[in-house]
Formats: structure tokens, C-alpha cells, sequence
């Protein structure tokens, strides 16, 4: 998959602590770019040699008698092994951006660049599509842009049989596709959407892994809702073609799963299904089940501490899941399967050990899962899963919130869930919420403790011996909370 | 976090869910001042519950999502030429040898040998180049396909074809759909996707199936060791085929032996 293909290359130049420090200054740009809407990502697919790979530190700055000569040689030298030197030399120069600026600024450049594309020699067309690459994937806008010209004989490219010109032109459309929407106002036209599509019955796998990559990227646009996703609008959106059946194809659990493939197109599956298009089509076509069961294998994978780059499917797939679970057209009733809560425990467990910040994400899921199936609720209770539910109470305020909600699911379903709510841990947990200050967390304690007492009135007795009133008065002068707190009050004295 | 140790268990039994326990809810739960009610809820894309997992994801495009792990090594083979009749190309990976073969080979027309790009685009061309009831058809009914795969669009010339594409595709106004007929032999009318020939002196020969040659008017001013190079008017070594190429010159039908 994609970072065990270039992890290498990532590594040799710079230790482990250099890394550490550039992803977290990168994790911050990205944080303020999500908040600004201006999250975009691009890729640079390079498969060089070692020394080529140390980063832009060896790519000599080009000027423009160089660019010059170097196309000239491209297109006239003596022999294929010139020509194709020439171009290899270009496209190490146009790693550095100065280079770049310096080649779309040269008249023709790109338009003799989009000639050696279309050459019938196969190694120089290759290495033409690269040259393009290192511009597409540029944070200068201009250079990006100047590929344009290129962009319908990528898209045409696409329906060819060479894997890794396929893979090439899919990973630097992916790049130019998040430049701009007036970029994608061309590409849709020109057929991305078919051509796209065109290539995922693909055999090889890195060509689905780019097109999974492409395919997010275009689906990750604004516009894409209105413009890209639609069924309505003919043949140039997403769910009127097959892409939608061979993306769940593609998530089925199993051997053949690729976890960089899967990781891919459940992305793109969590766009179109956010988006609230036709989520019906996707659950005609089995989407729930298959996520289903692709939750359940991952539970598994993860359980055996597997390292196959399983877990970065686990986002996109909680939140596909979930958000289906949401449709009126029966997100709910294929799932049935109880197996679905055990995975999504095992799964918090790990995400708690590793990366805690998607456990709401996966609380959320529970949330879905439990607000209208006494299935599922039931199977909390009779897995004795309330307790290891309870454990995660002090992670955060937003964990605890929806913790709290999971248990108010269960709670509201009457008398029979509240008597094996108490005795339990649960009461004692409550208590120490109550300390909280918080306003929504104790807010959500307090709406379980109504309903524990209303199912459950034994409990009340002993939530007045653990000094349940004191916990409850720190609270009452707290506008937000006093009527509920003053109702508990009562409902505790006058029982 | 600890998980009852049945669970495990749990999840490799089979399918199956408890039987639920009976509902009975009773109006005064969630009543006012209390507010709770079993939700089911939707976030749709943007919403900020998504920025934690939305920064990891992009954090894996970017490369920085990333532990260390070993790329293996793309196998070397002794070098060894395409099988194809008539091609002499050598190559010392397999892959590049998959590339050759997929461009040059794959989609070609049997008739005048050129190579496509899509088998879509092959599809087309044999029709309108080789299929001797198209013109007849043509001038009763619209013939000329669209050339973006997916469009079924007909027009009644080559030309009408070339505004389609231009306007309602937004393809480049010099994208290379129409190459005049030449008397020497079969020509393509989406000439094998070809940007460049327009830029040319217009009726200079296209030599050898060199399809890049053409944009050489905006490779600007040569510099001193450029100028220097003889220009050959045969450049290309007879041991290098190209695809439109391959039916002239390269006759010879040799097969030599080739080692995995
Ligand atoms: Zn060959
Ligand atoms: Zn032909
Ligand atoms: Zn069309």
C-alpha cells in the first residue's frame, strides 16, 4: 500500500525525530486548513533509485537553456536512450519548484511536453507522464494549472492497458482534480467520471489503489454533492456508473482484500454516503452488510495485532456504517448480526491504546447502533459490555457525552434494561460525573439518572446513600441544569 | 479498557443476536424539564466531529501517516527483445517491457498497424478506416462517433466531431483529431492522439512516426550545443521501432530467443 511503497524513501534522508517534528507541524497546518475548508492533499508517486529519492537536496535547479536543451534532446536526440535521458534529466530538474516556475514560463514547454505524452515510444511517453506528475503535484497554483493542456489525453490514457501509465496519469489527475473547482468544470466534461470508472475492473492493484486516490479526490469537492456524485445527471456522475458495486467489490473481507485498495475507496465511499445523495442505491447494493462485515474482519485483524495497514480503513468505515444507519430505505435492518457490537468494542479498545482521538467516531457508531435496536441494547447487556463502556467515561468530555447517550439508549427501553443497569457500576460511575463540571456531560448524567430511577426505583435508595444529593447540589445554581437537578431532587426526597 | 473475555469468543461464533429484552417506556421518561431522546445521527462532511479523523487521513496522502517498511527491489532480468513480429525492442525489465507491449502492441490495428491508445479509440478508427460501408453510411446517417468513451453522441462529419469535442468536452482546440488522408497509405483520423501536428509547417511530412517532432517551431531558439548536433533527416536507428512505424522498415520477422 501507499506508505509501504514509499515509507523507504521518507526515511533515508531524515531520522525518526525530524519525521516526528515535521508531522506535527504538518498536523497543525492541516487542522487550520480543515477549519478554513481548504483541506487538500496531493501525492508524488516516485519510484526511484535510492539516491534520487534523499528529496529535493539533488535536484539541480534547471534555467531555461537547460529546459531547453533537454526537450530539444527529447525530441531530437540520437537514439531512444538520449531522448529518454534527456527527459529523465528534465524531470529531476522540475522536483525543485524553482525549475517548475522556470519551465511554464518557457514558451511551448508544456505544449512540446504534451507531444512527447502522446509519443508512440512507449519508455518516453512514460517518462513524459512524469515530468507532468512533478508539475501536478506543485503548491504553486500556476504550475499545477499549466498541465491542463494535458488533462484529456491523461483521461484518455485511462482506457489503456499499460499499468503504470495508468497508474501515473490516474495519480496526477488526482493531483490536478483538488486544484481548483474550475479545473474539475473541465475535467467532468472531458469524461473523468466514465474514464474513471473504466478502470476499476483493473487487475492490478496499484492501478485501483490510483484510482481510489483520484476517485477521492474528486469526490472530495465541494461541489461534489450537487455535481458529481447525482445519479440524475447522465452519465457523467458517480452513482450512474458501476464504480458504486465495484467499490463494495472491493471492501469485501476476505484474502483478496487490499488493505490500500480498501483504504481508498472506503474514503470515497464516505463522501458519496455523507453526502446524503441516494444512499438507498448503496444499500440496494449491499452496503450495509459488506460494511458490516468488513467491521467484523477488522475487529479480527486487529484482535491478532495485525500489521497490515488495516487500521487506517477503521475511520472511513465507522463512518460510513454510521452514517447509513441514519437512512429511512433500512440501513438498519441488515444489520442484525450482534457480532457487529463485539467487533466495535474490540475496535474502541484498540483505538483507545492508539489513536483515541477516533474513539467518538466510534462511539458514534455505537450511538446508531443502539438509539432504535433493544437488539443490540440487549447484547450490550447480556456481553457485559456496560462495564468496559463505563471504563471510558474519563477519556474526554466528548467521550463521556456519548457514552453517557449509549447508556440512556439502553436505559429508555424501560424497566426490563434498568434492572440490569443496577446494582452495577453504573450508579457509582454517574457520581463521579456529577463531579464534573462540564455542563453537557453532567447534563447527560442527569437524564440517565432520570431514567434509572423512573425503571428502576431501588436505585434511588442507594444513590442517597452515596451521597448523591451533595453531588447533585454543586449543580443547581448552573442555569443550564437547575430544573433537572431540582426534579432529581425531588424525585430522590419524596420517593 | 477491559473486554470480558467471552467476547473473543463471541466474535469468532457465528452470526446470531440475543433476543431482545421487552420495551416498555413510560411517558414521563424525557419529560420536560429532562430531554432525552434515542437519536439516530447523521454528520454531513464538513461537519468539525469529522476533523480529527479527516487531518489523519491526509496525513496518509501526505506520506506522514508512515512507519518504516522495506520496498522490495524491482526484479532485474537479463535483457531480452519483444516477441512481437517485426518489433526489436530491448529491454532489461519486465516492466518496461509490460509498458512497451501495452502501448505499442496491445490495441493496434491489424490493418495498418497503428497503435491506440484505447481500445475504444481502435474501435473507432477501424471503423472509419477500414469498413467500407462506413462512408456509404456515413452520408445517410451521423457516423462519426464521439471519441470520449461514455458519450453517444453521432455527427455527420469528422469536423462536426471536432466542435463536439472542443465545445462541449473542453478538449484542446489543437487536440489532434483529423489527419488529412495522405496518398502514400492509410492515415487515422484520431491519428493515435497526436497533439502537436498543426504547429508544423503544415504540409511537412509527419517522418517516421515521430510524433513529437512537431512542436520543435516552439522549442525556441537553439542554444550553442544544440546547434552544433547534425540534424539527421533518418534519425532513428534501425533497432527502434515506433508505432506507426512498425509497418515500414521493420520487416524482418525474426524471433529471438528471450529470457525470463
Ligand atoms: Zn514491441
Ligand atoms: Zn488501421
Ligand atoms: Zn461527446
Amino acid at each position: 500500500m501507499w506508505n509501504r511503497r514509499h515509507g523507504r524513501l521518507r526515511t533515508v534522508g531524515c531520522g525518526m525525530e525530524e519525521l516526528r517534528r515535521r508531522r506535527r507541524e504538518r498536523e497543525a497546518e492541516l487542522r487550520k486548513a480543515r477549519r478554513e475548508q481548504q483541506l487538500v492533499s496531493k501525492r508524488l508517486l516516485r519510484d526511484d533509485t535510492p539516491e534520487e529519492a534523499e528529496g529535493g537536496c539533488v535536484a539541480l535547479i534547471l534555467g531555461e537553456a537547460e529546459i531547453q536543451q533537454f526537450l530539444w534532446l527529447a525530441q531530437r536526440g540520437t537514439g531512444e536512450k538520449e531522448r529518454e535521458g534527456a527527459l529523465v534529466s528534465l524531470r529531476r530538474g522540475l522536483q525543485h519548484p524553482e525549475t517548475q516556475q522556470t519551465f511554464i514560463r518557457l514558451k511551448g514547454s508544456m505544449r512540446t511536453l504534451v507531444g512527447l505524452l502522446t509519443s508512440n515510444q512507449a519508455l518516453l511517453q512514460l517518462e513524459a507522464a512524469r515530468c507532468l506528475h512533478e508539475l501536478s503535484h506543485s503548491e504553486q497554483s500556476a504550475v499545477a494549472e499549466a498541465c491542463l493542456p494535458a488533462t484529456s489525453y491523461l483521461l484518455t490514457y485511462l482506457a489503456g492497458h499499460s499499468s503504470d501509465l495508468i497508474e501515473l496519469c490516474l495519480y496526477t489527475l488526482g493531483n490536478l482534480i483538488v486544484e481548483s473547482e474550475s479545473v474539475r468544470r473541465q475535467l467532468l466534461p472531458q469524461g473523468i467520471v466514465p474514464a474513471l470508472a473504466s478502470c476499476i475492473q483493473s487487475p492490478h492493484l496499484t492501478v485501483l489503489e490510483a484510482l481510489g486516490y483520484a476517485l477521492s479526490q474528486l469526490l472530495q469537492a465541494k461541489e461534489a454533492p450537487k455535481k458529481i456524485i447525482p445519479s440524475a445527471s447522465a452519465c457523467s456522475s458517480v452513482l450512474s456508473t458501476p464504480l458504486p458495486q465495484h467499490m463494495l467489490r472491493l471492501l469485501q473481507p476476505g484474502p483478496k482484500l487490499n488493505p490500500g485498495v480498501a483504504v481508498e475507496f472506503a474514503w470515497c465511499l464516505h463522501y458519496i454516503i455523507c453526502s446524503q445523495v441516494n444512499n438507498a442505491l448503496l444499500i440496494t447494493h449491499g452496503a450495509v452488510s459488506t460494511l458490516g462485515l468488513l467491521l467484523l474482519y477488522l475487529a479480527g485483524a486487529v484482535q491478532r495485532s495485525e500489521d497490515a495497514g488495516l487500521e487506517l480503513l477503521l475511520c472511513p468505515v465507522l463512518r460510513c456504517l454510521s452514517n447509513l444507519l441514519t437512512e429511512a430505505a433500512g440501513g438498519q435492518v441488515q444489520l442484525r448480526d450482534e457480532r457487529v457490537v463485539v467487533s466495535l468494542f474490540i475496535i474502541l479498545q484498540f483505538l483507545l491504546q492508539k489513536q483515541p482521538s477516533l474513539l467518538p467516531e466510534g462511539l458514534w457508531l455505537l450511538n446508531n447502533l443502539t438509539a432504535n435496536s433493544p437488539g443490540f441494547c440487549t447484547s450490550l447487556l447480556s456481553l457485559d459490555l456496560i462495564e468496559p463502556l463505563l471504563q471510558l467515561l474519563p477519556v474526554s468530555n466528548v467521550v463521556s457525552v456519548l457514552v453517557l447517550t449509549v447508556l440512556c439508549n439502553v436505559a429508555e427501553k424501560g424497566p426490563a434494561y434498568c434492572w440490569r443497569l443496577w446494582p452495577g457500576p453504573l450508579l457509582p460511575s454517574l457520581l463521579d460525573m456529577l463531579a464534573f463540571s462540564d455542563t453537557e456531560v453532567v447534563g447527560q448524567s442527569l437524564e440517565l439518572l432520570q431514567l434509572l430511577f423512573l425503571y428502576r426505583p431501588e436505585a434511588v435508595q442507594a444513590f442517597l446513600q452515596q451521597s448523591g444529593l451533595q453531588a447533585l447540589k454543586r449543580h443547581e445554581e448552573e442555569a443550564q441544569l437547575q430544573d433537572r437537578v431540582h426534579a432529581l431532587q425531588q424525585t430522590a426526597l419524596h420517593r | 479498557m477491559q473486554l470480558p473475555p467471552a467476547l473473543h469468543a463471541r466474535l469468532a461464533a457465528g452470526p446470531g443476536a440475543a433476543e431482545p429484552l421487552p420495551v416498555e417506556r413510560n411517558p414521563a421518561a424525557g419529560a420536560a424539564p429532562f430531554r432525552f431522546a434515542a437519536r439516530l445521527v447523521h454528520f454531513p462532511r464538513e461537519h468539525e466531529f469529522f476533523e480529527d479523523g479527516d487531518v489523519q487521513r491526509h496525513l496518509y496522502l501526505q506520506d506522514l501517516f508512515t512507519r518504516v517498511a522495506v520496498e522490495p527491489e524491482k526484479p532485474r532480468v537479463p535483457e531480452f527483445t519483444c516477441q512481437v513480429a517485426g518489433c526489436c525492442q530491448v529491454f532489461d525489465t519486465l516492466e518496461d517491457y509490460e509498458h512497451h507491449y501495452h502501448t505499442l502492441h496491445r490495441n493496434m490495428c491489424s490493418f495498418c498497424k497503428r497503435a491506440f491508445p484505447s481500445g475504444h479509440l481502435l474501435d473507432i478508427h477501424i471503423l472509419e478506416w477500414h469498413d467500407s460501408l462506413f462512408q456509404i453510411l456515413s452520408e445517410r446517417q451521423d457516423m462519426y462517433q464521439c471519441l470520449v468513451e461514455g458519450c453517444t453522441e453521432k455527427f455527420k462529419t469528422s469536423k462536426d466531431r471536432k466542435d463536439h469535442l472542443v465545445r462541449c468536452h473542453l478538449y484542446p482546440a489543437d487536440f489532434r483529431f483529423d489527419k488529412p488522408k495522405k496518398s502514400r497509405g492509410p492515415a487515422t483520423p484520431i491519428a493515435t492522439l497526436q497533439v502537436p501536428a498543426d504547429a508544423l509547417g503544415d504540409d511537412r511530412e509527419q517522418s517516421e512516426g515521430d510524433a513529437m517532432e512537431v512542436c520543435s517551431e516552439h522549442v525556441a531558439p537553439r542554444t550553442e550545443p544544440m546547434a552544433e548536433r547534425p540534424t539527421y533527416s533518418h534519425r532513428i536507428p534501425s533497432t527502434i521501432c515506433f508505432g506507426q512505424g512498425v509497418s515500414r522498415g521493420f520487416k524482418s520477422t525474426k524471433k529471438r530467443s528471450k529470457h525470463q
